[in-house]
């Protein structure tokens, strides 16, 4: 009997081991990638945020509704020309795949800046330095300054556009931000 | 019978000891110096508040440990994110003055490896320093020696809380030195490619709101301008 009992100690030993080796202590839920090949542009994807319903973040100064409620934002001058936005972002099949911040600020010593960061849990983060002033059309181009996981390999340009809901339905969005990225790989682009 | 009983006991002792090993591992200690510290280069630091409450805002999924805060936060409760914390706070300098605004995501790493001593988080940072400019900092975090020191001793005690002083490391990569990359986007941080380091300061911890006390620290390197190559006479 002491030899069976020595037998489960060296098999629960085993086991557990093979289960912590085995058993994924993380696993991150996925949605389907929506990427589309362009010929000699590389792969370009569309993210969007509905407004007002992804939106979990407006840090500015003096607003009279702040978002979220109870959000209190530094009175601290340094701050007077920083605005900082919290948003959930979807892909084209309108699933929620991330988070994503933007900054924008208006200072003489630094200069304009708009930026995106894209958090896609399963997948990594970019980091999007856009233009600060629009161009003609609407859109606001800007470029993948640094990315992480999936995204540390590739360069590119991202596009910003606001598009304003036409359908009228009762519980649609009042618009959504456009977010399309544009990447490659750092190889391809240096060739 | 008995033979069965012997073995399921064995198999129970066996398993806890294993457990027991991996907790009490000091092979698995993590590193309490910042790599930073023996830089002669300039180092810019900044401090916050690791208290969901002294934060702007702090978001979850809404069942952890930690509440969202303030209350009415949109939750991060979708399948895709919900293993993600997103946090908004004043970072201050070394003078304890506000210097910028740092948005941090997150998110619980499948590179976790508990049998390696391993509770990896990756995280990035995205920072704004009004008059300065703006970073961006990714890093892999590790939690291990946290959990193994602060909060499995706070779920051990009769109390349901821990009170001490620790102080770690938490970063543990991506640099081949187990730093953060930090990159600039603007200002006089343009183009810039360094390192940093987070660490934390530890002084209460409860079961039932998370972190009580607890101070963190963003370290960036600044690299030393390389100086102009001057002519040959």
């Amino acid at each position: 009997m002491f030899k069976t009992f020595i037998a489960g100690i060296l098999l629960g030993v085993a086991g557990a081991a093979a289960a912590l080796h085995y058993y994924p202590a993380v696993n991150q839920s996925r949605e389907q990638s929506l990427i589309v090949v362009q010929p000699n542009r590389g792969n370009t994807e569309s993210f969007h945020v509905n407004i007002p319903m992804d939106r979990v973040m407006i840090g500015a100064p003096s607003q009279k509704e702040p978002l979220p409620v109870g959000l209190e934002w530094p009175v601290d001058p340094l701050f007077a020309d920083t605005r900082a936005e919290l948003f959930k972002i979807r892909n084209g099949k309108d699933a929620v795949v991330g988070v994503a911040s933007r900054i924008a600020a208006n200072n003489a010593s630094s200069g304009d800046i708009v930026e995106w960061v894209l958090h896609l849990p399963a997948r990594g983060s970019a980091y999007v330095v856009m233009q600060a002033e629009p161009l003609e059309d609407g859109y606001r181009a800007g470029n993948l300054a640094a990315g992480t996981r999936e995204f540390a390999p590739l360069v590119g340009r991202v596009t910003e556009h606001w598009v304003a809901d036409t359908s009228g339905a009762e519980d649609a969005p009042t618009g959504r931000i456009e977010l399309t990225t544009a990447f490659v790989a750092k190889e391809v682009d240096e060739e | 019978m008995k033979y069965l009983i012997s073995l399921i006991a064995g198999m129970a002792v066996g398993a806890v000891a294993f457990l027991a090993l991996l907790y009490y591992n000091p092979m698995t200690s993590q590193n309490k110096l910042s790599p930073l510290s023996v830089s002669d280069n300039d180092v810019i630091t900044l401090n916050y508040s690791a208290v969901a409450t002294d934060a702007l805002i702090f978001t979850n999924d809404g069942q952890s440990t930690v509440a969202p805060y303030p209350s009415k936060v949109l939750q991060l409760w979708e399948p895709t994110v919900r293993l993600t914390d997103t946090m908004a706070t004043v970072l201050r300098d070394s003078r304890n003055q506000p210097a910028a605004i740092g948005i941090k995501f997150s998110s619980r790493s499948e590179s976790t490896r508990i049998l390696n001593g391993e509770a990896i988080i990756d995280s990035a940072w995205h920072i704004y320093l009004p008059g300065r400019g703006s970073l961006f900092v990714e890093q892999r975090e590790n939690y291990w020696s946290y959990l193994r020191e602060i909060v499995i001793p706070a779920y051990r005690s009769s109390g349901d809380n821990w009170r001490g002083n620790w102080s770690g490391t938490i970063t543990s990569g991506p640099g081949a030195l187990g730093t953060a990359r930090v990159f600039g986007g603007s200002g006089e941080f343009a183009d810039l490619d360094t390192d940093g380091v987070e660490s934390l300061l530890a002084k209460a911890y409860s079961v039932k709101h998370g972190p009580v006390a607890v101070d963190g620290k963003l370290a960036v390197e600044l690299p030393a301008p390389t100086p102009d190559a001057t002519p040959d006479p």
